[in-house]
């Protein structure tokens, strides 16, 4: 172990930014919300929140982020078994409850967001494993009667070379127990990580596999109750009045009761609460936002987008330079409200008692869940448990500043006068709200006569859903919300002068983060635009991006990779092009390579081509994979996703007229990895933007035609190729 | 929902137990029928609104979690099951109709340590947040009972009906061609 030395006044530093000095006490706080009562009892080895190990030998490493697919509980417990070199066939992982102890060090509360899992716990959990392991070592010296420094430890042993004597961590677990905390741990030299960047199989995937692995909707507790809940037409609409006599004559209903955001039928199973609910008739105040119409925003978007917004960069002159071009293009994009859809629809239950509350939730914002159920139930924060399970995908919707199906399931549970189980229908979660706000993009570039790109103005129109929550001193600045511009204030591209404005709107309709967030809009705009441009001044794609990239090594790099794979400016089967882009987000950078076709009036997505630069790799095939998924979740929003609105309500339902990608339309992926010493940095999300617009670079390759709104519609694109 | 258990290993005698509490609250109005049903090779009864979708008496009366709703309209296959061997998807199929029909939900077709898909699963790391893959594998699992080494096309047509929202569809299709592998060699042993 050659060493970086932590110096305490280091390891003090990283403790703190661990959220409320975790690490400090060397003990797992005993706070109410503890669930880990294993931590108290004397066979086991806790010296800190974040690992346990058992006589047996058994590591369990506590997991402070939701597990949604982004394979973050294998990820985190890797990086924890490095510094700790555990065995790893012994590694396992539980989920942290919710308490300050675990909270992000960075965002101070506990959440998953921002693709910043591993990129705020990397340092922390390395720390803890250091520390684990030196309690270890001081252990076994002290029984053999040897120096530490003569110790080093191997697979979950320690060992003392020169009398070949060994001790399992497990057998060492107790007299570790009994050892002050060191003042200060060193960390290993990354170049002699032995877990830390080699692929290493998911913790998760056998349960996942076999169909044990538990999800919210999964949760079974003793004479548990399963509500559903009518919920108004309208965004912001009330119950004036309900007929329940018919719900209530439904064997199994037990009560109908309105909870403000709807009104609930609590029944035995989930068929009476569902007939139960069919069988309510009510009468809607529709409230203010009866009459919202897509296509009345549409044009009062487009109408907003000329005019001066707040602005978010100026770099040289704006409006002048434009003028001053030989050539400007302008161009305005459209893209709808879009649905997380997670494959497991919202859901929780809670059990409510007199003076504490139990809820499981696949929550992505334990802090955040916890306080808002404890508002509602009367309760302090500390006396609600919040268990998080596994999420049947979250891509941002289980992560509300509101928290409103948590609220609901809480507010329901007042009246249950039992443990209840909450679920949304498929309808339900499709028209509840929080979505992927509405943009418009207007977009202007001026080449000179050199073709040049010598001007860029951007304006974005849309809604923020930070204004208003507790997250507004902290991303809102001067009016302008970082989510919204992110993607577009951040062009990289090597041009004088750059323009980028802001119309924060306000709508009735609730808005939330998205996969991606701000640059599942932006980025399909600069570099769809960015193609048009490059068409308009006859310069190859990738090479205008590479000369405009020269400030931008590792840009340029990542672009570089993909277009080699990928086998930029070779010939293509008939029918079929190419289209590139790059887009940085998340402090990673991804650019994607896609050939695409026309057939039979649909678009074929035949390959993607990714590179990704997302500084040090913990797990390589959970990076392969993340990029595979983002890839067929982009393609997915690109071709069929849409939600609009007609008379204040929303049109989309189900699957059926909120299409999925499905098996036999997934392309071929190829994803490579750039090696980097650099801090890790985000995977879940930065896949995802670059996937509209090299699709539509590769459309607009082979049919002359820009896309200006999404999802794609074909018939904008003429006949050709169909 | 009441439900007695016929086997003595049946998950479903617990559920006895759990139900209970739930009856103390109100006039019995249930106007349940009692079916008989095989469900993993076991016979179990259910008293039951014969109209209840299949998921629904799986999930909640047999404890069969690992059978999942989606849509509640058979457009993801989230839900799917086999009945006599064909997949099904349980959230619209009504519970009476299942009766005299062999089911198998994941928990039977995991039963079985060595089932080629959930090792070709586990080895491939096909999961992502995980929710689909029950229903992915039981659709798989009756493409490979029909057809032992499908091509990429016959991948395409069995899996269609069901979405992954992450999707692992890349991962999928390397699973079921590794499943193929490792039921050849099975069969060979």
């Amino acid at each position: 172990m050659s060493a970086t030395r932590l110096q305490r006044r280091d390891f003090l530093r990283v403790s703190l930014a661990a959220g409320g000095g975790l690490l400090i006490g060397f003990r797992s706080p005993a706070s109410a919300a503890s669930s880990t009562p294993a931590a108290l009892r004397p066979d086991v080895f806790a010296p800190n929140a974040w690992v346990r190990i058992s006589t047996a030998g058994a590591v369990t490493v506590m997991i402070n982020k939701a597990e949604m697919g982004q394979g973050v509980s294998t990820a985190l417990a890797m990086v924890l078994a490095e510094e700790l070199d555990a065995d790893w066939k012994t590694v396992g992982f539980e989920f942290a409850p919710a308490a300050p102890e675990y909270g992000d060090p960075v965002y101070h509360l506990q959440m998953v967001g921002g693709s910043t899992s591993v990129k705020h716990m990397y340092e922390p959990l390395r720390a803890a494993g250091a520390m684990a392991r030196a309690l270890l070592v001081k252990a076994a010296a002290a029984q053999w009667g040897v120096g530490e420094g003569e110790c080093s430890t191997e697979n979950g042993a320690v060992v003392h070379a020169a009398s070949e004597r060994r001790a399992n961590y497990g057998d060492l677990a107790s007299a570790a127990a009994q050892l002050e905390a060191p003042a200060d741990v060193k960390l290993k030299d990354p170049a002699k990580f032995k877990r830390i960047g080699v692929s290493t199989r998911r913790l998760d995937t056998p349960d996942k596999s076999r169909g044990v692995a538990k999800f919210a909707i999964d949760i079974e507790l003793p004479g548990m109750l399963t509500a559903l809940v009518a919920h108004p037409p309208t965004f912001g609409g009330r119950a004036k009045s309900i007929s329940d006599a018919a719900a209530l004559a439904v064997p199994g209903v037990v009560k109908v009761v309105d909870v403000g955001s709807g009104v609930a039928v609590i029944a035995k199973n989930f068929w009476a609460a569902k007939r139960g609910r069919e069988a309510l008739k009510i009468e809607w105040d529709l409230g203010a936002n009866a009459a919202l119409s897509s296509e009345r925003l549409r044009a009062e978007y487009r109408q907003l987008s000329r005019t001066p917004g707040l602005v978010a960069r100026l770099d040289g002159d704006g409006e002048e330079a434009l003028s001053a071009g030989a050539r400007v293009l302008e161009a305005d994009f459209e893209l709808p409200y879009l649905a997380h859809a997670p494959m497991e629809p919202l859901a929780c239950v809670v059990d409510l008692r007199a003076d504490s509350m139990d809820i499981w939730a696949g929550s992505q914002f334990q802090t955040v869940d916890q306080g808002a159920a404890a508002a509602v139930a009367g309760l302090a924060p500390e006396r609600v448990r919040l268990h998080t399970t596994f999420l049947g995908g979250g891509f941002g919707r289980r992560a509300n500043p509101v928290a409103d199906y948590i609220v609901e399931g809480v507010q329901i549970a007042r009246h249950a006068g039992a443990p209840v189980k909450l679920i949304w229908t498929r309808d339900d979660d499709m028209r509840g709200g929080y979505y992927r706000p509405m943009w418009h993009s207007r977009i202007r570039g001026a080449l000179d006569s050199k073709g040049e790109l010598v001007a860029w103005a951007h304006t974005i129109v849309g809604q923020s859903f930070i204004a208003g929550t507790a997250f507004e001193p902290f991303i809102i600045k001067d009016g302008i919300d970082g989510t919204s511009v992110e993607g577009a204030v951040d062009l990289p591209y090597a041009i004088p002068n750059v323009q980028v404005e802001l119309h924060t709107t306000k709508v009735g309709v609730p808005t939330l983060w998205w996969r991606s967030v701000g640059h599942s809009h932006t980025a399909f705009v600069v570099e769809h635009f960015f193609d048009e441009l490059a068409r308009a001044a006859k310069q190859d794609p990738y090479e205008h991006r590479r000369r405009l990239l020269a400030a931008h090594p590792r840009q340029l790099a990542v672009l570089e990779r993909a277009a080699s794979a990928a086998g930029w400016g070779q010939p293509l089967p008939e029918g079929r092009a190419r289209g590139i882009a790059l887009h940085a987000s998340f402090s990673s950078i991804v650019a994607q390579v896609v050939e695409a076709s026309l057939e039979g009036g649909e678009v074929r997505v035949h390959r993607v081509v990714c590179a990704v630069d997302c500084g040090r790799i913990v797990n390589p095939d959970t990076v392969v994979a993340q990029l595979e998924g983002a890839v067929g979740f982009g393609i997915t929003s690109a071709l069929y996703s849409e939600i609009s609105l007609r008379d204040g309500r929303v049109e989309q339902s189900n699957f059926h007229d909120y299409k999925m990608l499905r098996m036999h339309q997934m392309p071929k992926v190829e994803v490579h990895l750039i090696a980097s010493d650099q801090p890790p940095t985000g995977i879940g999300e930065p896949g995802v933007p670059p996937v509209a617009p090299a699709l539509c670079n590769a459309l607009l390759a082979l049919t002359g035609k820009p896309i200006h709104r999404l999802p794609i519609r074909v018939e904008d694109l003429g006949t050709k190729g169909a | 929902m009441r439900v007695a258990c016929m086997d003595l290993l049946c998950a479903a005698r617990r559920s006895i137990a759990r139900v209970e509490p739930s009856a103390g609250q109100g006039p019995e109005k249930e106007h349940a029928v009692s079916l008989e049903l095989d469900v993993n090779g076991q016979r179990v009864a259910v008293d039951v609104d014969p109209t209840t979708p299949l998921l629904w008496v799986l999930r909640e009366a047999l404890h069969l979690t690992g059978t999942k709703y989606g849509c509640g309209a058979a457009q993801c296959g989230a839900c799917t099951v086999h009945l006599d061997g064909q997949a099904v998807r349980s959230c619209v199929y009504p519970v009476a109709a299942a009766a005299g029909k062999r089911v198998t939900t994941i928990e039977g077709l995991a039963s079985d340590a060595k089932n080629p898909l959930v090792e070709a699963w586990i080895e491939v790391d096909v999961p992502q947040c995980g929710y689909c893959q029950s229903g992915q594998i039981m659709s798989a699992s009756v493409l490979l009972a029909e057809t032992s080494k499908p091509t990429d096309a016959q991948i395409d047509a069995c899996m269609g009906g069901n979405v992954c929202r992450c999707a692992t569809y890349v991962r999928i299709r390397q699973a079921i061609h590794r499943a193929a592998e490792l039921g050849a060699r099975r069969e060979v042993r």
